[in-house]
Formats: structure tokens, sequence, C-alpha cells
């Protein structure tokens, strides 16, 4: 069995030592294997975060808080006093042994957490970029899987109009307020409406928790506040999920900097829960609103101007440049230009744009999926899960399905999905479909003119993009792609010990 | 960097009185040997550390400590007292008594040192063979080879 142990005493030169020693030599005579972490005058002798990943049991023998104590989060644990690692160690030992067999789930549970958090130190800053951006995207998959299911379900029982019904807007002439107290969404449109709104409220999470946990992985317990409020902000200015994806890495940049400050030991203590979290939230928000968000309202601006100028174009040219415009950033401020142009044109009776931007927002979607079934080892294991749900998210419109694959592998995701978006605007364009709702997938091709070219725009803008991304994830060199596919994955394998 | 014990810092006959005169009387030889350079406020930190939990330990061991910055250089006092000084363990009295003086802010090195001494006391062999030394220079060998090894 593998104990992980902490020793720490108010001096820190007598009894730290001796606890450790006792506890080194009572596991060695047990059997077991044993780390031990001196917090003493010394300095501390930290335990690497593999060992901890790797222990049954953590046994802490303190008579001071021990530090980093976070780290330890989800093991077994077994507390003393120093002096019971001294005098009784062997029943410590024991003790810790017992709490492993007892709860072994326990174990390996911890290994998830706790390696999500710590991307290997070593690791070349591609790994561990890929590292934190995969610990960001596990966290939020169960956020995309429920809220988007929630949302698909709304159209498929309550028809196309629910998001105008729910959120106000104009939907085929007729005009519908907002609701504004959610209780009385279930009386007023039904429980299609109520699906609707808690799927949406889950997918207002979206970006928060992706930027949140991008952060936590970097820099442990003091990211998270910063990397959430990072990915509000984001939310709120439209940034979208790449706004999210910059604010996460900047939140978590800022607190791990902030962190290693060294400090003197009476504001130790609070250097976690109050003065990095404080500043960071602060420094990372205020960046995040005043730098950050200017120049997006300026790009959404620009370009919305450039599409309302665009009017001698070619419907071809215009539908490839929705469609591609759908997929840029998968919900960010892009594609609400161009989903907002869609939903202008359906006001005033130009469907054809909506028909394009439709079948473009379903297929990064699709083709994800299609690819995790076609290639599923170049994915890795939330990537398969998170393509499991990406059919139905895509089937029913909702980009953000195919988030989770952009956020971990961004450079080479984002182009495959223009790609096939572009593909099957600009088809739908030429083929003159058209939509009179504004949402809805699949479930409104009642709605659709021109329904069979709707269907092969889907399908053919679905295989662009799923082949474009099997041959980009393809030509990473297999060693290292599989190294790296590995470690990735491994910040959601169960049992850490398989990192390397 | 000076021997962290020698001879003149060993009591092997220490008087069975109470903890703070035996903390003094080895204490006093740290000042004799200029390695506290203030006696009255060493014995205060000591006591300071003593008063948030006693240092006696199972096995008849005390070992009174204290970072100091009236401590000149790490330094180990030790006394034998066979009646025994209660310490506060709850098996009983000591009859080995360490006194471990540190420096304020000293070196990662020096405080090494006394690491590892501490490492060595919880071994009964060494806390045997202390208790069977026949005089002080040989306890002194015995600590100083303990903690080399």
């Amino acid at each position: 069995m593998n104990i992980v142990a902490v020793t720490s005493c108010p001096t820190g030169i007598a009894h730290t030592y001796m606890a450790a020693e006792a506890l080194e030599q009572a596991a060695k005579a047990a059997g077991h294997i044993i780390h031990v972490e001196t917090q003493g005058s010394a300095g501390l002798d930290a335990v690497s975060p593999e060992v901890i990943a790797a222990a049954d049991a953590v046994i802490f023998a303190a008579d001071v808080e021990v530090r980093e104590r976070q780290r330890f989060d989800g093991k077994p644990i077994v507390t003393g006093t120093v002096k019971d690692g001294i005098n009784h160690a062997a029943d410590l030992v024991s003790r810790a042994v017992a709490a492993a067999e007892a709860n072994p789930a326990d174990a390996s549970a911890a290994a998830g957490p706790a390696l999500a958090t710590k991307v290997e130190e070593g690791a070349s800053f591609g790994t561990q970029l890929r590292g934190w951006l995969m610990t960001g995207v596990s966290y939020m998959i169960p956020f995309v899987a429920a809220g988007g299911l929630l949302i698909a379900l709304a159209f498929m029982i309550g028809g196309a109009d629910v998001a105008s019904q729910v959120n106000g807007g104009t939907f085929d002439g007729k005009t519908y307020e907002a609701i504004a107290d959610p209780t009385k969404i279930l009386a007023e449109v039904g429980l299609a409406g109520v699906l609707f709104k808690l799927g949406a409220l889950a997918f207002g999470m979206l970006v928060p928790v992706l930027a949140g946990f991008i952060a936590f992985a970097m820099a442990d317990r003091p990211g998270l506040a910063p990397g959430f409020v990072a990915g509000l902000v984001a939310s709120a200015i439209g940034a979208g999920f790449l706004g999210g994806l910059v604010g996460g890495l900047l939140a978590g940049a800022v607190a791990m900097w902030l962190s290693r400050i060294q400090v003197p030991s009476a504001v130790r203590g609070m250097m976690p829960v109050l003065v990095v979290p404080l500043i960071a939230t602060a420094v990372v928000g205020f960046l995040m609103l005043q730098v950050v968000g200017p120049p997006i309202a300026d790009l959404q601006t620009a370009l919305t101007d450039w599409l309302n100028g665009l009017d001698g174009a070619s419907s071809i040219v215009l539908g490839l440049l929705l469609g591609g415009m759908m997929a840029v950033d998968l919900g960010g401020p892009v594609n609400k230009v161009a989903y907002t142009f869609g939903v202008a044109g359906v006001a005033s009776g130009s469907f054809g744009p909506m028909a394009a931007v439709m079948v473009a927002g379903m297929t990064p979607p699709l083709a994800m999926a299609l690819a995790t079934v076609l290639r599923p080892k170049l994915f890795n294991d939330a990537e398969r899960k998170a393509g499991e749900s990406a059919w139905l998210l895509g089937g029913s419109f909702i980009t953000e399905g195919a988030i989770p694959f952009a956020a971990a592998d961004p450079l080479r995701v984002i182009p495959a999905a223009i790609a096939g978006s572009a593909v099957a605007g600009g088809l739908a364009m030429a083929l003159d479909v058209t939509s009179r709702a504004p949402h809805g997938g699949i479930w409104v091709v009642g709605l659709i003119g021109n329904p069979v070219a709707y269907v092969a725009a889907i399908l053919l803008g679905t295989g662009v993009s799923c082949a474009a991304v099997i041959l980009l994830k393809s030509r990473r060199s297999s060693p290292a792609g599989a190294g790296s596919a590995g470690s990735a994955s491994s910040t959601q394998a169960p049992r850490p010990a398989a990192q390397f | 960097m000076s021997d962290v014990i020698t001879a003149e810092f060993v009591d092997l006959d220490l008087p069975a009185t109470d903890k703070l005169a035996v903390t003094r009387a080895l204490a006093q030889r740290l000042a004799d040997g200029g390695r506290v350079s203030d006696l009255d406020g060493f014995l205060a930190d000591v006591a300071a550390r003593e008063e948030q939990m006693p240092t006696g330990l199972e096995g008849g061991i005390g070992i009174p400590h204290a970072r100091s910055a009236h401590v000149t250089e790490p330094t180990l006092a030790f006394g034998r007292c066979r009646e025994g000084v209660d310490f506060g363990a709850s098996d009983g009295p000591a009859h080995l008594i360490f006194l471990i003086a540190a420096p304020d802010g000293g070196g990662s090195e020096h405080l090494k040192i006394l690491a590892s001494l501490a490492r060595r006391l919880v071994y009964a062999s060494f806390r045997e063979a202390l208790d069977q030394a026949p005089d002080a220079a040989s306890a002194a060998d015995l600590i100083r080879k303990e903690i080399a090894s």
C-alpha cells in the first residue's frame, strides 16, 4: 500500500523529524511504501503530485495547520498529533491502511480532481497547456450535455417558437413579450418553456465553468474565483468560449504568479482564500471588461456593417461567409453576428440567410460526433463522451456541442468546422433553401423550404468537417500525438498512476 | 562549523529536580560554551515552547528546545537523570534529556543537522546506547556519529 504522510510541529526542529522517522520505520515494518513530507524549519520537502496521486491513504501527524492541504483532498486521511506520529506511529499506519481498505473508491476518486488540477510539472508548455484546457473542458461537458439536451427537448416538444415565447421576440409574424418571472413560464408556455429556460441557464454556465476550471488547473483553488469571473465577463460581453479560454488562461496565470510571491508567514494563510482570489479577480475582471471587451464590440459592429453592405454579392458567397462565421467561434461574437443577420432576415421576409446559418450551425457538432465514431483513437475519453451527446445537439442546431472539441484543440477543430459550415451554408443558399424558423434544427424541418436540399447541405457540410478534422488530427506525428493525447486523457483517468 | 555537541555540553548525572532546573543546568553549559549569548532570554524561549505542548515523549525522553535569537550556533546539550524528571510524557518521567538550541533564522544546513538528530532519537538502540554511555566524551561521540550516519 502507498502512504503519504505530513509531519509538522510548532517549532519545526524536533518533533517533525522524529515523527517522520517513526512513521517511515513503522510503515516499512508493516510492509508499506511511505513518503513523508516534513513541514519543518529545514524547509518544506514537498512530496510530488505523482506520489500524492498514487497514495492509497494520507497521514497527518501535525500540531499546526498542514500547508497546502488541498493537495490531499479526496484521499482517505487519518490525523493525529505529531506526538502520535512519534509514539504511536504503527497505530497511525494501521489506521491509514484500514481507512484505505474501508474506502478504496476514495483513493481512485481522489485521483481525478487531484490530478486534474496538476499538469505534470516537468512537461513541455504545450502539454501543460493542453492539460489545462482539457481540465476546463472536462468540467464543462456535463453542462453542455445537460443544457443542450434540455434545449433540444424543448424544441422537440414545444416547436420552433419556444425560444421566442420565453425570451421574447418575433416569430413567424407573432411578437412575444419576454417572460420576466421564470416561475410563470410553466403557466404561460408550458413544460417545453421550462425545459428551455433550464437548458438556457445551464448553457449560461458553459463559459464560466470552462474559464474557471482552466484557471483551477493552473493555479489550484486560488484560481477558481478569478477564472469563473473572467468567464462570466466573457459571457456578459459576448466574447463566447474563445473569450472564456483567454480569460481562464489569464486568470490562472495571474493567480499562479500571485501564489508564488513570498510573503511573511502571518499573511501566508490568507493568501489562497483571500488575497490571491481578490487581487486576481479584480485584475483579470478589469482586463476582460476594459481591454478584451471593447475590441469584441468593435468587431461585431464592423462585421454587421460589412454583412449589411454585401447586398450585391452573390447569394452563394453570402452563404459561404455566414456559414464560416457560424463556426469561427461556435457561439462567440462572430457567430452571433451571423446568427443575428439570419434572424433579421426572417423578420424582414428574407428566409435564405436563416437557412444557411442554421445548417452551418448544425454541422460542427455533427461532424465531431461522426469523427469520434469513425476514428475514436484520435479523441480522448472526455471527447468521445461529448461526441455521444453532440449528435442530438448538432441535430437541434446547438452549435455549442462542438465547443468541448474546439476548446481542447482549437487550432485543428476550428478550421475543420469552418470548412464544413461554409460548404453547408453556401450549398443551402445555392439550392434556395429557406427557413421560417429562427431555431430548432431538424425539429423544424416542416418550416423549411426545399427540405431535401436542407438535409443534403447538412450531410455534405458534416462530411467535409469530419474529414478535415480527422486529417488534421492524424497529421500530428504519431508518437507525439499518442503522448499528448495520453497525457490529456489521463487528466480524466480514474487512476493517475497510469501517468508516467 | 563547530561540533553540534561536545563533552562540555553533556551532563550524565543530572540531579532529580524538575524540568525547569534541569533545562537551566543544561542551558548553563551552552552559555558557558559560548553557544547561548543570553541564558535567561534563551530559557524564556524554551519555556514558551514548552508551554505550547510539553516535550516529553514516551520511552523516557524529554526534548526541550527552541529557535531563539540568543543562540549563536545550533547546538545540542544532553543530560541523563537516573531518577527521572517529569517532562509531561504520559508514561512517566524522562531519563534522557536533549536540549536543542537552534538560532533564529539559521541556515538550513545547520537545521538539517538538528533534523537528522531528531530522526535518530526514535531508535531504541540509540537511546539504550546513550543510557549505557560510560562518560561525557563517549556520549558526545556517540551522538555525533549517529548524526553523521
